[in-house]
């Protein structure tokens, strides 16, 4: 398996490319100008046959992304933070239209304060748009999500639009070693794109009608089913990924020393790297210590979650975002939510850390701290605050 | 090609109240149009009341996506038909609101950016489905629910918004205005800017028996007193030289405002008369920007016999 030094957004840029998009619609926001600066160059030198709108504003660009998966092209999209705020309304309206898509996220804060560096706040604050969320651990699953992901958002058992989120400058802009698939491969595992309706004079039909209160509620639920049946297809997609190219993803959710766990560690992205590490250093002091990661935080793999968690005594959730105002005295990020959802009725505790908000640096050494205030029993709480706030 | 006056696009059944201006602008725009069509629509009347979930008035392909984005919607498709190497033309019609207002961003982009599209604005001078609120298409004094006459207020407090010329700035190289009290008109309007390459633009004048106060037997007859007034001015301009106006012996502004409830303000409890020396002002100033007086010659004194 030939690998390649690249910098993650070239890769995912190279990726996209082999996916072949017949328009590719972005706006440029650090951290993910990189992707849409190479899949610019890529356009202008003929390597890619698509058709690269300059919108004004990632308003526009999601919409002409909705206007030509409609009209029955593939399309391609990639934004951040403010640039995925700002397609808030467009993003419930291309999940409700039921238009796949993928764009990518390279995950960044939302201001104020300004920031333009890594959390996970942009694409959890989306979480209710109808959208398929993945998230990478690092370069090279971020470039097979692209494969995948257009593969399960165009299924017509799924037909919803995904996020593939990996992590701003942490991952977007980090050299790591990738094994780029060749076109002939992307092309035998990725058919073209076969809409199920698409705008078309030959066949009229009407898209993005209003419905009175005798339908709405049927429409947000066909929609729940799509994201339902995406579980299944994404474990299938996964595993066939798997058995052509030997990287399986068939789980959605990934167990990491979970044999005889007492502490589970729950995270999303890049900072499974770094508990990986520290779940290696504190194996070696004696600590039963796991990683349990989640790779789609929608749809949310809720049962195989509980059965990873099954038997452990101890869950310390790394949160790259916070639900500000939930949990009462304490503090909650959306995956805890979701944590102590898929385990109710256990009595396992479940303990939340928000960690690494705008960018600031997780290391191994705040993991061990997490896994030693989870065994105090303490968390619901920010992690590494300044003294001065306290 | 000659326009199929007998071609209907636009099935009956819609929820458009009796003499809608914005209803007789879809019909009449698809004739032109034809089958060969994608239509993108705007939130707001002509969306709502041409596609009431599980019933359609499209005939052709249509898409609605949200109140502001139609002429990015547009851009995506013509795109995609671009590549995929289809022909249909791409046709966005949405409100003034949409339009001049919250969706300017887009529009902007869309005719900078150059598709070939045609935006065909349908102008009822308000924002209609809400409940009548002022837009930047409202004209001078009219009362709104947003821009209400008071006590102290004499209705909206701005002109029209002058979109045409804003799209001919961005290079378009078909720009029309047009008014339903107009037909013909119109519809040839729509489709040289269908056969003009490039983003093309037509605001159609259509008014609205509900918002503007008028029985609804009379909407081409409002229409037809604008234009015969001066408030609203038929013309077409080619790469951004007007070239063609409608001329008319002008009335006084005073038979066009009458009739209408938004601007009764005007004329009860007493006579506005200075508020409508500024209206016909506004007229005036159109007249002379785009010179569409006849002259008459002038009536010789004949004795009575
Ligand atoms: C972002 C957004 N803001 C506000 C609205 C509410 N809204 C729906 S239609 C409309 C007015 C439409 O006005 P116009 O474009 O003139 O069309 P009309 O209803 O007059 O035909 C408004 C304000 C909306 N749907 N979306
Ligand atoms: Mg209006």
């Amino acid at each position: 398996m030939a690998l390649e030094i690249m910098e993650g957004s070239i890769a995912v840029a190279q990726a996209v490319r082999r996916c072949r998009p017949q328009v590719v619609s972005a706006y440029p926001i650090t951290p993910q100008t990189h992707i849409v600066e190479a899949l610019a160059e890529i356009v202008a030198n003929g390597e890619l046959a698509a058709d690269y709108i300059t919108v004004e504003s990632e308003f526009s660009a999601l919409s002409a992304c909705v206007g030509a998966v409609a009209a029955g092209s593939r399309a391609y999209s990639a934004t951040t933070s403010q640039g995925l705020a700002l397609m808030f309304e467009v993003c419930f309206n291309m999940a409700g239209m039921r238009l796949p898509l993928v764009m990518t996220i390279a995950n960044r804060a939302l201001g104020a304060p300004l920031s333009i560096w890594n959390d996970q706040q942009d694409s959890i604050s989306l979480r209710d748009a109808g959208w398929l969320q993945l998230y990478a651990e690092d370069n090279q699953e971020a470039v097979d999500l692209h494969y995948i992901g257009y593969k399960v958002a165009e299924d017509h058992r799924v037909l919803l639009p995904a996020m593939v989120c990996f992590d701003g400058f942490i991952l977007s802009h980090t050299y790591e070693p990738v094994n780029m698939l060749s076109q002939e491969e992307v092309d035998a595992f990725l058919p073209p794109f076969v809409p199920k309706y698409r705008l078309d004079a030959a066949s009229p039909v009407s898209m993005g009608m209003y419905a009175t209160p005798d339908y709405y509620l049927e429409f947000r639920y066909e929609t729940d089913q799509a994201q339902k049946r995406a579980l299944e297809v994404l474990r299938e997609v996964g595993k066939e990924f798997g058995e052509r190219f030997g990287r399986d993803y068939s789980e959605l959710v990934e167990s990491y020393q979970m044999e005889d766990a007492e502490t589970a560690l729950v995270a999303m992205g890049s900072i499974c790297g770094t508990t990986k590490d520290a779940i290696d250093e504190m194996r070696t002091e004696g600590k039963k210590v796991g990683l349990v990661r989640l790779r789609s935080f929608r749809p949310f793999p809720s049962e195989d979650l509980k059965a990873a968690l099954a038997g452990v005594t101890r869950v310390a959730v790394l949160d790259k975002n916070i639900t500000l105002g939930a949990g009462g005295a304490t503090a909650r990020g959306a995956v805890a939510l979701e944590v102590r959802d898929a385990l109710y009725g256990s009595t396992i505790p479940v303990l939340d850390y928000i960690i690494g908000l705008g960018g600031r640096d997780v290391r191994i050494e705040d993991i061990k701290k997490v896994v030693a205030l989870c065994e105090a029993g303490e968390g619901d709480r920010f992690y590494g605050l300044r003294t001065e706030v306290l | 090609m000659a326009i199929d006056k007998t071609c209907e696009l636009f099935e009956c059944g819609h929820r458009a109240c009796g003499g809608c201006g914005a209803a007789l602008a879809g019909r009449l725009f698809l004739k032109a149009a034809g089958t060969e069509t994608i239509v993108v629509s705007s939130t707001g009347c002509m969306e709502v009341f041409s596609t009431p979930y599980p019933e359609t008035a499209w005939k052709v392909p249509w898409i609605h996506s949200l109140f502001e984005n139609a002429s990015a919607v547009a851009s995506g498709i013509e795109s995609a038909l671009k590549v995929q190497g289809r022909k249909e033309n791409v046709v966005v019609i949405a409100g003034d609101g949409a339009t001049l207002d919250i969706g300017v961003l887009c529009i902007s982009g869309a005719f900078e950016r150059g598709h070939d599209i045609t935006y065909i604005c349908y102008d009822n001078e308000a924002y209609m489905n809400t409940g009548i609120q002022r837009s930047g298409a409202t004209p001078y004094d009219a009362s709104t629910t947003t821009s209400p006459a008071g006590r102290v207020s004499m209705g909206n407090k701005r002109p029209k918004k002058d979109m045409p010329r804003i799209l001919a700035a961005h290079g378009s190289p078909y720009v029309a205005t047009a008014s339903i009290a107009y037909p013909a008109d119109f519809m040839q309007k729509v489709e040289k800017a269908i056969n003009t390459p490039g983003p093309t633009y037509v605001q159609v004048h259509a008014p609205c028996c509900t918002g503007w106060g008028f029985d609804g037997s009379k909407t081409l007859a409002i229409g037809k007193l604008a234009i015969e007034t001066g408030l609203w001015v038929n013309y077409e301009m080619v790469d951004g030289e007007v070239t063609k106006v409608k001329k008319v012996v002008r009335k006084p502004v005073e038979e066009y405002l009458k009739e209408q409830k938004r601007f009764r303000h005007l004329f009860k409890p007493a006579l506005a008369t200075g508020e409508i020396a500024k209206i016909q002002a506004i007229a005036d100033g159109n007249a002379e920007k785009y010179g569409i007086d006849i002259k008459l010659p002038p009536k010789k004194d004949v004795e009575p016999v």
